[in-house]
């Protein structure tokens, strides 16, 4: 996409977070627009995990937060907690890596939805129920009006995530975090949710937030790149050019390392001239 | 390391040696920890520090507590205080026994029942729930009464009562990691049926299992001393708190007599819980919901 | 090359109601110093199929043959010294190490195994050095390491015993991508040299068709299609495998995305076979 840069949905600067003696994140600095989706990867303790929770205030009491989220000209970090709950989930949602564990499985996906609905909209039963089936038929769950009734378990993983993204998306937010979205779903069940995620973002306008290691994932559905490496953004571009003509030796040498990257290991003895080099 | 990986970093007992400290640094284990010590001491040094001698009838009689014997005397003319201090000598290595007993007995057959399934599980689950379908006071009494009223008897008919709930735990625990897979790799290895409970069950279960003991030390202590004063415990004229306080009730308006042992039970009792309470908060909690004492008992 | 493993018939079937049939006649076989992919997805049997192997599930029918002897299933008898010969590494480098003994010992307990069988062991050192780690880690405990170290330390003390096949079930999924491809390479090189095979299993495709020699698809507890692993990359013949190929993405910064697969669609389940 060209042209000037729209105001953004939602703006990181300096963030850093300290649980205990650890420093987790020396500075980050993110912006997310409406309509396109922000990648952010990295490896395991690189922090993009948690950056995604400090925008949604999910980090545990003993967290210490500095620097500035800032969303519609306001400073999530500074807001009391009454007001940063209410944006939660309605303003600002989050799905999660795996959908056995974000669901209740003891609830019918129709009472998970409305209950949403009715508590933060205040929509009558009906009014919520309508809303309900709409959500599930523009995740593409077959036959929405008896899905309601259904429970977690009776979907597959795929469907499961859907219904987690329908769930998240129940009351309109302008901001999605998606951590991890298709990691714990099969290869050829991941697609169908990525197409969903790239829909919604551009029919709705929505500011997305991609978290995840998988560079594949990144590659097929963002549109910006930002790596992270302890604690902090070593790189933030275009997609195309992160993948092609990476600024960073860290963003190279990941990679470097995967099969089917522009200049990753094509060949079983590119990886073990890898090897030697790491040797050293 | 991510925050998932330093969760997991080390076993049970490298979180002891690092929270253990911890723990007691809240005010009930401190409190619990330094009363426990205290007793401990007091049995220990036991006749040092006996104003007069426990067994002697030498005294005026029901006294009240005054300058020359604190917590009065009895209606032998016993110095109260002496026999309070020279209970801790009976009561407490006693509950320490017990649970001692307890662990051993229960942690063994549970491993086996755990480790060899089929029928050795089956036979053993099978007892402990024989066991644990009566009361346990009840059935306590029954077994120290048709053994004959004395401390060793008491603390065996304790032990029938006691050990199920270490052998059930100690069956979850090994039934949960003996399907690790370090487990099972070691067994690809040739490790043999022993070397795989020496080297990979029982270390990693003895943890919770001591946690489930020092929290059961207090229960001990009520057992044993609830024996001696239903009068199958202790015989007279043995110091022993449970005892005393049984004879206590016929002398009501000699208060000393009831009140000061009854006192040493009730802070051995809750120094140890404190103690055990303290230990389990600082772990894991998730070992901590395995060990809460409605599932066992 | 000589056959190590001969699988034939495999049907294993976990209880319930309806009993699932997580394996549904699978048939494999794995010479020495070749190294077999087994793909799919979850819930194919793949995992299953690997502890089978081990004898760590018993097989409901079939036969599991390693060098002209059935496998038994692993009871509360020691292992017969005779099939320490078969190592599996294990998907998660959390639980695959006793976490509270020094690493080296841990190795070492590999190279008992070998020694037990009158084969020769190099020390837990040379191990570690030969999967690239320092040889002063034997001291250390496996919380030290990262979660690729430890695998590499489950790799050291699986060829410790100097098995003649090495089994490594999803042994790269939990690892950090940028180490994925460098330790199944290095699981390959290390069997290989040593004269044993290797079976692979593995969801991701595109690490397993660097190292593999064959591949083997399966869908829904069977083989849907096998075949030189070059071959099947290169032109999939059974829908399924030209599916999970096309579904992969590549990430080449192009901004493309695979075709998405509707939902519930089945598979014919007539292999493939090359």
């Amino acid at each position: 996409m060209t042209g000037a840069p729209a105001r953004p949905s939602l703006e990181i600067t300096g963030l850093t977070l300290r649980i205990g003696a650890s420093e987790i994140l020396r500075g980050v600095d993110l912006r997310l627009a409406a309509g396109r989706i922000q990648g952010l990867a990295g490896e395991s303790g690189s922090g993009k995990t948690m950056t995604g929770l400090a925008v949604l205030g999910l980090l545990p009491a003993t967290a210490r937060l500095g620097g500035s989220i800032s969303y519609a000209g306001r400073e999530l970090l500074s807001m009391a907690p009454r007001e940063r709950n209410a944006l939660r989930g309605t303003e600002i949602a989050m799905v999660f890596q795996d959908p056995s564990t974000s669901l209740h499985p003891m609830l019918s996906i129709g009472a998970q939805l409305t209950d949403h609905l009715r508590h933060h909209r205040r929509l009558d039963r009906a009014a919520a129920r309508g809303r309900a089936e709409e959500l599930l038929a523009r995740v593409r769950i077959p036959d929405p009006a008896h899905a309601l009734r259904r429970f977690p378990h009776q979907f597959s993983g795929g469907q499961r995530q859907r219904i987690a993204i329908a769930i998240a998306l129940a009351c309109s937010p302008k901001v999605l975090i998606a951590d991890e979205p298709t990691t714990a779903l099969d290869v050829t069940v991941q697609a169908g949710v990525l197409h969903l995620l790239r829909e919604l973002a551009t029919e709705m306008g929505l500011a997305v937030l991609l978290v995840t290691h998988d560079l594949g994932v990144m590659s097929a559905v963002a549109d910006r790149v930002a790596v992270m490496r302890g604690g902090e953004v070593v790189e933030d571009g275009e997609r195309a050019q992160v993948f092609t003509a990476p600024a960073h030796p860290y963003t190279a040498s990941l990679l470097a390392s995967l099969p089917g990257a522009a200049h990753g290991v094509q060949s079983l003895d590119d990886v073990r001239a890898l090897r030697e080099a790491a040797r050293e | 390391m991510s925050t998932a990986e330093l969760i997991r970093a080390g076993g049970i007992r490298a979180r002891m040696r690092e929270r253990i400290p911890r723990a007691w640094r809240t005010p009930l284990g401190i409190t619990g920890a330094v009363v426990a010590a205290l007793w401990l001491l007091v049995a220990a040094l036991g006749p040092l520090l006996w104003p007069h001698d426990p067994l002697a009838q030498d005294l005026p009689r029901l006294q009240a507590p005054d300058g020359a014997h604190w917590f009065g005397t009895d209606e032998l003319g016993r110095d109260v205080l002496s026999r309070v201090l020279a209970g801790a000598r009976v009561t407490v290595p006693l509950a320490l026994l017990l649970v001692g007993l307890s662990v051993l007995v229960g942690g063994l057959l549970g491993l086996a029942a755990g480790f060899f399934g089929r029928w050795v599980g089956e036979t053993v689950m099978r007892l402990t729930d024989l066991v644990m379908a009566f009361p346990t006071v009840i059935l306590a009494m029954v077994v120290a009464a048709s053994l004959g009223a004395s401390l060793v008897n008491a603390v065996l008919a304790a032990l029938v009562v006691s050990w199920p709930a270490y052998a059930r735990v100690t069956r979850g625990l090994v039934l949960g990691v003996r399907e690790a897979d370090y487990v099972l790799a070691d067994r690809l290895l040739g490790f043999s049926a022993a070397r795989s409970l020496r080297t990979d069950i029982v270390p990693m279960v003895s943890g919770p299992v001591l946690i489930l003991a020092s929290l059961d030390i207090g229960t001990a202590t009520l057992l044993l001393s609830g024996l001696s004063f239903l009068g199958l415990g202790a015989k007279p004229p043995t110091a022993e708190w449970g005892s005393m306080v049984a004879t206590a009730i016929n002398h009501f308006d000699a208060w000393w007599m009831g009140l000061f042992p009854g006192l040493a039970i009730l802070t051995v009792v809750m120094a140890f819980n404190f103690l055990g309470d303290a230990l389990r908060d600082a772990l894991d909690p998730r070992t901590a919901g395995v060990l809460t004492k409605a599932e066992t008992r | 090359m000589s056959e190590l493993l001969r699988v034939s018939g495999l049907r294993v079937v976990y209880p319930g109601r309806p009993p699932v049939r997580a394996v549904d006649g699978v048939d494999l076989t794995v010479a020495a110093g070749q190294v077999v992919g087994l793909v799919g997805e979850s819930g194919c049997g793949k995992s299953t199929v690997a502890r089978a192997l081990c004898g760590l599930v018993a097989p409901a029918a079939g036969t599991v043959v390693f060098d002209g002897t059935p496998v038994p299933p692993l009871g509360l008898r020691r292992r017969p010294v005779a099939l320490t010969r078969i190592q599996l590494v294990f998907q998660d480098p959390y639980a695959s190490l006793h976490p509270r003994r020094p690493v080296g010992a841990q190795i070492g307990d590999g190279v008992r195994a070998a020694a037990a069988r009158g084969a020769e062991s190099a020390e837990p050192a040379r191990w570690l050095d030969r999967v690239g780690l320092a040889a002063d880690a034997a001291r250390r405990f496996p919380h030290e390491f990262s979660g690729g170290q430890r695998q590499r330390i489950a790799i050291a003390r699986a060829l410790a015993a100097r098995p003649d096949l090495l089994i490594g079930d999803e042994p790269i999924s939990a690892l950090d991508a940028s180490t994925q491809a460098v330790v199944a390479a290095l699981m390959r090189d290390l069997a290989v040299d040593s004269g044993a095979g290797l079976l692979f299993i593995s969801h991701d495709l595109s690490v397993v068709r660097l190292i593999a020699d064959r591949l083997v698809v399966m869908y829904r507890g069977r083989i849907v299609e096998s075949g030189p692993a070059r071959d099947i990359w290169a032109e999939p013949r059974h829908p399924y495998t030209q599916s999970l190929l096309a579904a992969v993405p590549v990430p080449d910064g192009s901004g493309t995305l695979p075709p998405a697969t509707p939902d519930g669609v089945e598979y014919p389940l007539d292999p493939v076979l090359r």
